[in-house]
């Protein structure tokens, strides 16, 4: 396995080893670029996950110091957890639901295509779907997407046959198990889906695409990707001319280290990746890396969200089989006779006895409660994911006070809600209850964003400097051998989970970089 | 279709469990007939009467009339500690709960856990409820009572599954009533 000298000025440092870093890394590896991933997780492998919603969570997610600032009410539920992702090798591509969607056209250009929102910053991306669909091919291919490729759809589990039941009552037309990154049948030396439940506690077996046991070992195997776990980037370097040299990082025993590079991508998602940017802020870069704009750090989104949960007669049992395998995709057309711009997702989701009773309705208690999770078995659950409105004002920003264990400033993280965010939830809340009362429920629950799994936005692409961090390529405008490659690069957030653009941009980045790199161009 | 049967089979992995996190003995010995007293015949900083009324108190945030004190009493029981540690946790919750008798000396004449319907603690709770000591209390209970692996099977959560082999051959989509579409 290859190990890399920390004065070797020839390697690509990647910040992140998640659908981003981890995909990019590979990409690059395959290429015959020279990589060191630097991760500031574990590295917990499958035997080590656990079938345990707490227990996992402690494993995996990210608990280091944040705050929630902002009118959303997950800065009143969780004030120091404003997002559940993964600390981890792998990041979170080890706690992902699996749903591969691709953009729809219009969702590239949503300036254009929604004309002037108040209080919205809309752009158009520099890239429109056309540009992207070849690499969507690629991505598609790499992580064995159902219904691409010949691949076969996952069997329904309970919770998908009670929403398909609703939906082909209500006349709802686009009703699947999904496109899921997750095995129906053997393929690429990984099992199929034992429908295990538990897809966010890690997938115990490889069934579901992680890059943490495809991209990261696959690079590892060529001899030109290293994987430095439990190292926390603390700050990316530049030299006077401002083109970046490399990084500091807090290496396993906490002692700073510094390994210099040819290149730097950032993955560390929309949170930590702007956080980065603005903790390496230099007399040079007195705003932070890349920052010329003044974009870094906003236009933060998170997608609309919430859940419908309902109560049945009889059995239902949910949390069987795969949590995600199961969409109306009927509403996620942009249709602004609805009262919003922009459309939305119904995808079943469920979780342990643990969580609903810490998500159901965060801080109630009282037998109104108790009685609604007594009914647990009987319940059915749907995730609503909607395109949430960029806003200026929704942003990262490096808290004032609050520091971590390394004494770095911590990311604040700012959001309030769009008027056409909660005209659009509410919509959902209803069509997601109707749902479920076409078919008997007695009772519906309209459940409450959960703390932010789909972080985008906050290091956007734009055709135009002024407007934000990078250019189509994920290159910043500033400097030209720093590369942004995760979600923060997202210009709008689109209807659908974010996973599949992430790595279908990552793998066409790592194309530009190569090329860049052969040519001399950085 | 496969449902859960939710009577109590206490495995030998909980009981180690239990006793590695300080159960008293009466808790793993007879859970049915456990009074709330036994549990705290032993020492701790906080009082078995203060003690007492924090398991109702629990009982009375998120009341599950099938669930025996025992589940309430495990819940609550590691603030013991934490008041051993920290004084400004003891002095929290020592509080609290005079405030609570307080209030129920007012209105009812009794402390309390002496106070006769859960709606009129709901009503003392109430008053309470923006306190940190409401606010911490509650907090903790939500993982510390339902996360107990015990009672899962209570409420109809079968727990780990990968280790049975996920649910393929078990009932994920064994669903038998829905209307046909």
């Amino acid at each position: 396995m290859a190990q890399f000298d920390l004065n070797d000025d020839g390697v690509v440092v990647i910040v992140g080893s998640g659908a981003g870093g981890g995909t990019l890394g590979n990409e690059l590896a395959q290429r015959g670029v020279k990589v060191v991933m630097l991760e500031a997780g574990a590295r917990n492998e499958i035997q080590d996950f656990v079938n345990d919603e707490w227990e996992s969570f402690a494993q995996l997610a990210w608990t280091d110091m944040r705050v929630a600032s902002g009118s959303w009410r997950v800065a009143q539920d969780f004030p120091n957890l404003p997002a559940w992702i993964v600390k981890s090798v792998g990041g979170s591509t080890v706690h992902w639901a699996g749903a591969s969607l691709r953009f729809d056209e219009h969702e590239f250009k949503i300036a254009s295509a929604y004309g002037g929102v108040k209080g919205a910053n809309l752009l158009d991306w520099p890239i429109i779907k056309a540009d992207l669909d070849p690499w969507y091919d690629k991505a598609e291919t790499k992580m064995g997407v159902t219904r691409t490729n010949n691949i076969p759809g996952l069997p329904g589990n309970n919770n998908f046959k009670v929403m398909e039941a609703g939906a082909r009552k209500l006349g709802y037309k686009e009703v699947s198990t999904g496109r899921m990154a997750i095995n129906s049948q053997p393929r690429d030396g990984r099992g199929f889906c034992q429908q295990i439940g538990f897809c966010f506690q890690g997938c115990k077996s490889g069934a579901k695409w992680s890059t943490l046991y495809t991209e990261i070992p696959q690079g590892e195997a060529t001899g030109n990707l290293e994987v430095r776990p439990n190292s926390h980037v603390a700050r990316i370097e530049h030299d006077r001319s401002g083109k970046v040299t490399g990084v500091t990082y807090f290496d396993e025993t906490g002692a700073l280290q510094r390994q210099k590079a040819r290149v730097v991508c950032v993955a560390g998602n929309s949170l930590e990746s702007p956080r980065l940017l603005l903790n390496s802020a230099s007399s040079l870069f007195p705003n932070g890396l890349a920052n010329s704009s003044g974009q870094v750090g906003r236009n933060y989104m998170r997608h609309m969200t919430g859940s419908v949960y309902a109560t049945f007669e009889k059995p239902v049992h949910m949390y069987r089989g795969t949590t995600m395998a199961g969409i109306i995709r009927d509403e996620a057309r942009h249709d602004p006779s609805r009262g919003f711009n922009g459309g939305y997702e119904m995808e079943t989701i469920s979780i342990g006895l643990p969580f609903m009773a810490a998500f159901l309705n965060p801080g109630a208690w009282g037998r109104s409660f108790t009685s609604a999770l007594e009914t647990y078995p009987r319940m059915a659950g749907m995730w609503l994911i909607g395109e949430d409105m960029p806003q200026e004002s929704n942003r990262v920003t490096l808290d004032p006070t609050a520091k971590d264990k390394h004494g770095l400033p911590v990311a604040n993280v700012h959001y309030d809600d769009h008027p056409n965010d909660i005209a659009m939830r509410n919509h959902a809340y209803r069509q997601g209850a109707a749902v479920y009362e076409a078919v008997g429920a007695t009772v519906t629950y309209p459940t409450t964003p959960y703390p932010s799994t789909h972080n985008m936005g906050t290091n956007r692409m734009s055709a135009n400097p002024r407007d934000g961090v990078v250019n189509k390529f994920g290159r910043t405008h500033d400097i030209k051998n720093l590369f942004i490659s995760d979600g923060s690069q997202f210009t709008s957030g689109a209807a659908c989970n974010p996973t599949l653009t992430i790595v279908a941009l990552a793998i066409r980045q790592a194309d530009h970089i190569a090329g860049a790199m052969q040519r001399r161009d950085i | 279709m496969r449902t859960v049967d939710p009577r109590n089979r206490y495995s030998r992995r909980f009981l180690l469990k239990g006793m590695a996190a300080g159960l008293p003995a009466a808790a793993i010995a007879s859970s049915a007939e456990l009074s709330v007293s036994d549990a705290w015949a032993e020492d701790g900083p906080l009082a078995p009467l203060t003690m007492k009324t924090l398991v109702k108190v629990a009982r009375d945030i998120y009341p599950h009339d099938f669930l025996g004190d025992v589940y309430y009493v495990n819940a609550i029981k590691p603030w013991n500690g934490k008041a051993a540690s920290d004084p400004a946790i003891k002095t929290m919750l020592e509080d609290g709960v005079r405030h609570l008798d307080a209030d129920a000396q007012k209105r009812h004449g009794v402390p309390y856990v002496d106070v006769g319907w859960e709606e009129q603690r709901v009503k003392l709770l109430e008053g309470v409820e923006k306190t940190d000591f409401f606010k911490k209390l509650r907090s903790d209970l939500v993982v510390s009572l339902y996360n107990q692996h015990e009672l899962w099977k209570k409420f109809g959560y079968e727990g780990p599954s990968a280790d049975k082999g996920g649910y393929i051959n078990r009932g994920f989509n064994d669903i038998d009533w829905l209307p046909k579409t």
